[in-house]
Parts: structure tokens; C-alpha cells; sequence
């Protein structure tokens, strides 16, 4: 594609802190390259605003590969921006034209407060990892591969879920800041493999019960979460997740 | 893990919005089919028959209170869980995601549900509070009933014919079936998702199988009253 330049507004939520009602501000940014990312747009931004002295604006993101789930700008209205499964990070502006508004906000969930700008606070995901528990397998050396057979289909669906990175932009576009495509992926990986069998009922029911604690919304599967997730998790997981909780739940001892 | 528990989560209160729905769904099958039965021509002797077969038998009755109990949990729950729903996000985007990544009525379904709600109140005091209560009559209060072989009936027939020479009832009614289309188009797919139908070939089937029975079902019960005030049964 042939490389061009453009001058672009910037409308972006600035917010001090967790406390301060926050605003939108506008910001022009010009002669920003088709080839830049996203975020090196940002950057190009905040190195201006150093020079004049004024705060940078904060933003998250740590691989700039696709791969860590750190950056999560919610762009036009959309997780990610405009682009099919993928990050803000892997975001070019080549998505763009001269002359363009752009809308930068936060995620929006009371579970992910915003800490500062568009930083938000994601620990209730680890949360709901770490209350998924461990899994029971022997350490020491690495396990002769074919000693566990794994039906290749099952292999390649626990694949598959395992590719979320956790960003949240599941929970961002949700209109009820719905975790469940996040928790639905945590949970198919294990459960689809014989690694995670031992745990499996507990593990679903806890992770459920800390999710409704951190206030995430109930899921009315409208399908807005696999429309933007940048790992192309399928809403199947959702399904599956509910045939596990309802399974662990109909067949509890107590 | 209490019952308790199971059943107030997250998703476990979905599990209610679909078993409910569900048994709303066979319900709507074994309605429309009999609702049907006008269209025998035969001057409502069929349907006639087929309602007070359904009134008497106590199967039937017994169903009929557990009909009314999972569409009143069924309401609870549905406009419940929109209201925490709607609590979860704080404060709003500027910009929303809308048709892009959704359909605008699988994000209306607790707007849709309270439209279905609205129409069920004009029917229930349409037919069901006089066929159990209050007795069909006619406007100036003159029972209406049949006889055939010697049982004498509600004639729910006649009813209908008066209810539906009404322009607007018409028009509510159809309103009504529309809402309800748009509430099957996603709440048919949906209610096997709540449950746990996670195999791909049974999505697909389901999804398929949605659209047909949201679209079939609520044109025919459409069809009823425009076929009465067209009159295009004798
Ligand atoms: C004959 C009438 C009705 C039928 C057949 C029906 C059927 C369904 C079905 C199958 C679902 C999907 C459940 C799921 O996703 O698990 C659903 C969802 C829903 N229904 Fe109904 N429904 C009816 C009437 C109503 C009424 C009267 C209301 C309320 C005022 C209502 C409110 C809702 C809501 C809010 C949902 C979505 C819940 C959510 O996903 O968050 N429905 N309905
Ligand atoms: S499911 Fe997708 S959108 Fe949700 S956290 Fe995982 S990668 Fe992000
Ligand atoms: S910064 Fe790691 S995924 Fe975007």
C-alpha cells in the first residue's frame, strides 16, 4: 500500500485519577505516517506534550506484538479499533485518512476502574484466574509427549481458547460488561484437556462466584464480545462454560 | 455450592431466562396449533372443540399453572437481570459499538420483552380472564356458547370474531407478534446457548432452526386476527 501522511484530531479521555470525573480533550496531531501504529501515534503525541511541558497521556501496553493484552484503547467505538482481531497495538494508522476524528476512550466497566486516562485497573481478571486454582500435574522432567493422548480436535479447540490474552475488550464491548468470553476461554482450555480434569468442578464454580463478586454483568450472548476479540475466541465457549457450571453445579456433593 | 447459590448466579439466572424461555417456546407451538383450527372453515366447531378439550382435561390445568409460574419468573428474572445489567458499565462511551458487532434486538430483548408484556395484558383480558373467570360473553353480555353432541362450550370462536372486528386490537396484535419474532430471533439461539449447547453442529442447527420457528410462528398467530377482520373465514 502506498505510504502516506495525515493530519488527524484527537478527541481523548483524560482522567487525573480514579476520583476525577475526567473529560474529553482534543488534541491535533499532524504528519503522522500511514505505517505508524497506533500507539507510536500516541507517543509521537505524548513526546510533544513533554516539550510543552504539559502530562502525557497514559496509556497501557507492554509487547506492542499482539500478544500480552496490555493495550486496550477503545477506538471509535470499538475495543481495538476498526480492525478484525486485533490489538490497538497491531492497530495502523493506515486505518485512517487525513482529516479524521478520532475518539479515544477508555474500557468502560465499574469492574476495570479507571486508574488514569485510558489505564484501567484489570486485576479482577487475575483474580478470577487465581481463584481458578492450580492445576494437579507432575513437575520434574517434561513428559514423554505422546504418553497423554489428546484427541487432535480437542487439542486444537483447548488451543484456541488459550489464545486470550486477557485484555478485557470482551468486557468493553459488552453491553452488560460481560466477562463470560474471557472466563468461557479460561475455562475451555482446561476443561477440553485431560490436565485439567481433577479440579474441574471446583474450578468453574469459584471462578464464577469471584466473577459475580468483582461485578462483572451476566451474559445475554448478543455476541459483541467474539465480534471485536482480537484472539477470535468463539462465543462456543461461552456454551461450554455454562454446560460445566451447570454440571459442576447439578452434581456438587453439597 | 448451595442450590441457592447455583441458581442466583450470573449464570445461573440464565439458566432460568432459558429453561423458561424454552418451555414458553413448546408452549407457543402447542397455541398456535390449535389457534389453527380456525382456519377449518367450518364455523369454529374445530376450535371450539380444541379449546374446550384443552380447558378440561386436568393434565392440561395442572400445565396451565406452571405455564403462569415460568412466565412470571420468567418476566422477573429477564427485566432483573436488565436492571443489574444496565448497573455494571458506570459511566457510558461516547461513541457505541452498536450494530457493528451486535444486533440491535439481541441488545433490546428486556425493550421487547416488556412490549410482549404490554400485548399480554390486552390478551389475558381478551380471552384467557373471561374463558376461566369472568365467562365469554358477548359486548352486551350475552354468554356466548355452543353446543356440539350434546356438550355445551365456550364459544371462543364467536369471541374472537367480535374481539378482532376491532381495527386497533388488530393492529395491537400484530405489534405484538412482531415483538415477539424479533424476542425468538435471538431468545431461541440464546436459550440453548444459557443451557450449555456448545456442540457445532447443534449451533448450527438451532441458529437455523430460530430464525424459521421466529418468523413462522409469530406469522401465523398474526394471521389470526388479519384473517378475522379481513374476513377471510366464514
Ligand atoms: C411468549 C412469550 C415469551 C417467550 C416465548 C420468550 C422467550 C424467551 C427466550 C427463549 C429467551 C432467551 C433466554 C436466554 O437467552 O437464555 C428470552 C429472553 C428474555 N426474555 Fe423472554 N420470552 C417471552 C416473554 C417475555 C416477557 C413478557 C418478558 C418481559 C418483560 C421477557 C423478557 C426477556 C428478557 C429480558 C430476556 C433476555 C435475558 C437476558 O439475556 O439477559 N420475555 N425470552
Ligand atoms: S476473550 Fe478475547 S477480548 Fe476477551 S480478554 Fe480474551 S482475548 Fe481479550
Ligand atoms: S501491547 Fe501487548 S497486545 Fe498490545
Amino acid at each position: 500500500m502506498e505510504h502516506y501522511t495525515m493530519n488527524l484530531t484527537l478527541k481523548v479521555w483524560r482522567q487525573k485519577n480514579q476520583n476525577d470525573k475526567g473529560r474529553f480533550e482534543t488534541y491535533k496531531v499532524s504528519d503522522i505516517s500511514s505505517e505508524m501504529s497506533f500507539l507510536e501515534m500516541f507517543d509521537v503525541l505524548n513526546e510533544r506534550l513533554i516539550h510543552e511541558g504539559a502530562d502525557p497521556i497514559a496509556f497501557d501496553h507492554d509487547c506492542r506484538e499482539g500478544i500480552c493484552g496490555m493495550c486496550s484503547m477503545y477506538i471509535d467505538g470499538k475495543p481495538h479499533g476498526p480492525w478484525q482481531q486485533n490489538t490497538t497495538c497491531q492497530l495502523h494508522m493506515r486505518a485512517f485518512k487525513d482529516g479524521d476524528t478520532i475518539t479515544v476512550e477508555p474500557w468502560r466497566a465499574k469492574a476495570f476502574p479507571v486508574i488514569k486516562d485510558l489505564v484501567t485497573d484489570r486485576t479482577a481478571f487475575d483474580r478470577i484466574i487465581q481463584a481458578g486454582g492450580f492445576i494437579s500435574v507432575n513437575t520434574g522432567n517434561a513428559v514423554d509427549a505422546n504418553s497423554l493422548p489428546i484427541d487432535k480436535h480437542k487439542a486444537d479447540e483447548a488451543f484456541a481458547a488459550a489464545a486470550c490474552i486477557g485484555c478485557g475488550a470482551c468486557v468493553a464491548a459488552c453491553k452488560n460488561s460481560s466477562a463470560l468470553l474471557f472466563v468461557g476461554a479460561k475455562i475451555s482450555h482446561l476443561a477440553l484437556l485431560p490436565q485439567g480434569e481433577p479440579e474441574r468442578k471446583t474450578r468453574v464454580m469459584d471462578m464464577i462466584t469471584q466473577m459475580d463478586k468483582e461485578g462483572f454483568g451476566a451474559c445475554t450472548s448478543t455476541g459483541a464480545c467474539e465480534a471485536t476479540c482480537p484472539k477470535g475466541i468463539s462465543i462456543t465457549n461461552i456454551a461450554r462454560l455454562n454446560k460445566e457450571y451447570l454440571m459442576a453445579g447439578l452434581t456438587a456433593d453439597q | 455450592m448451595t442450590w441457592k447459590q447455583v441458581f442466583t448466579s450470573s449464570i445461573g439466572r440464565k439458566v432460568t431466562m432459558g429453561l423458561t424461555g424454552i418451555f414458553l417456546i413448546t408452549f407457543l407451538v402447542v397455541h398456535v396449533g390449535i389457534n389453527a383450527c380456525i382456519w377449518a372453515n367450518d364455523g369454529g366447531e374445530m376450535f371450539n372443540k380444541a379449546a374446550h378439550f384443552m380447558g378440561s382435561m386436568v393434565v392440561i390445568r395442572i400445565i396451565e399453572v406452571g405455564l403462569f409460574l415460568f412466565i412470571f419468573i420468567h418476566i422477573i428474572q429477564g427485566l432483573a437481570l436488565e436492571i443489574s445489567n444496565r448497573g455494571k458499565r458506570g459511566i457510558g462511551y461516547a461513541v457505541n459499538y452498536g450494530n457493528r458487532g451486535s444486533k440491535w434486538y439481541s441488545r433490546s430483548m428486556g425493550l421487547i420483552g416488556t412490549l410482549i408484556l404490554l400485548f399480554l395484558i390486552l390478551h389475558w383480558t381478551n380471552f384467557w380472564i373471561p374463558s376461566r373467570f369472568t365467562g365469554v360473553t358477548d359486548s352486551l353480555g350475552i354468554p356466548l356458547t355452543k353446543t356440539y353432541n350434546g356438550t355445551e362450550m365456550h364459544d371462543l370462536y364467536s369471541l374472537m370474531k367480535i374481539t378482532f372486528a376491532e381495527l386497533w386490537v388488530v393492529i395491537v396484535y400484530v405489534l405484538g407478534c412482531i415483538s415477539l419474532a424479533f424476542h425468538l430471533a435471538h431468545g431461541f439461539q440464546s436459550a440453548f446457548r444459557s443451557i450449555g449447547v456448545h456442540n457445532g453442529r447443534y449451533n448450527a442447527l438451532l441458529t437455523s432452526i430460530g430464525y424459521g420457528f421466529s418468523i413462522i410462528v409469530p406469522l401465523a398467530f398474526a394471521m389470526m386476527p388479519v384473517s378475522f377482520y379481513l374476513g377471510w373465514i366464514s
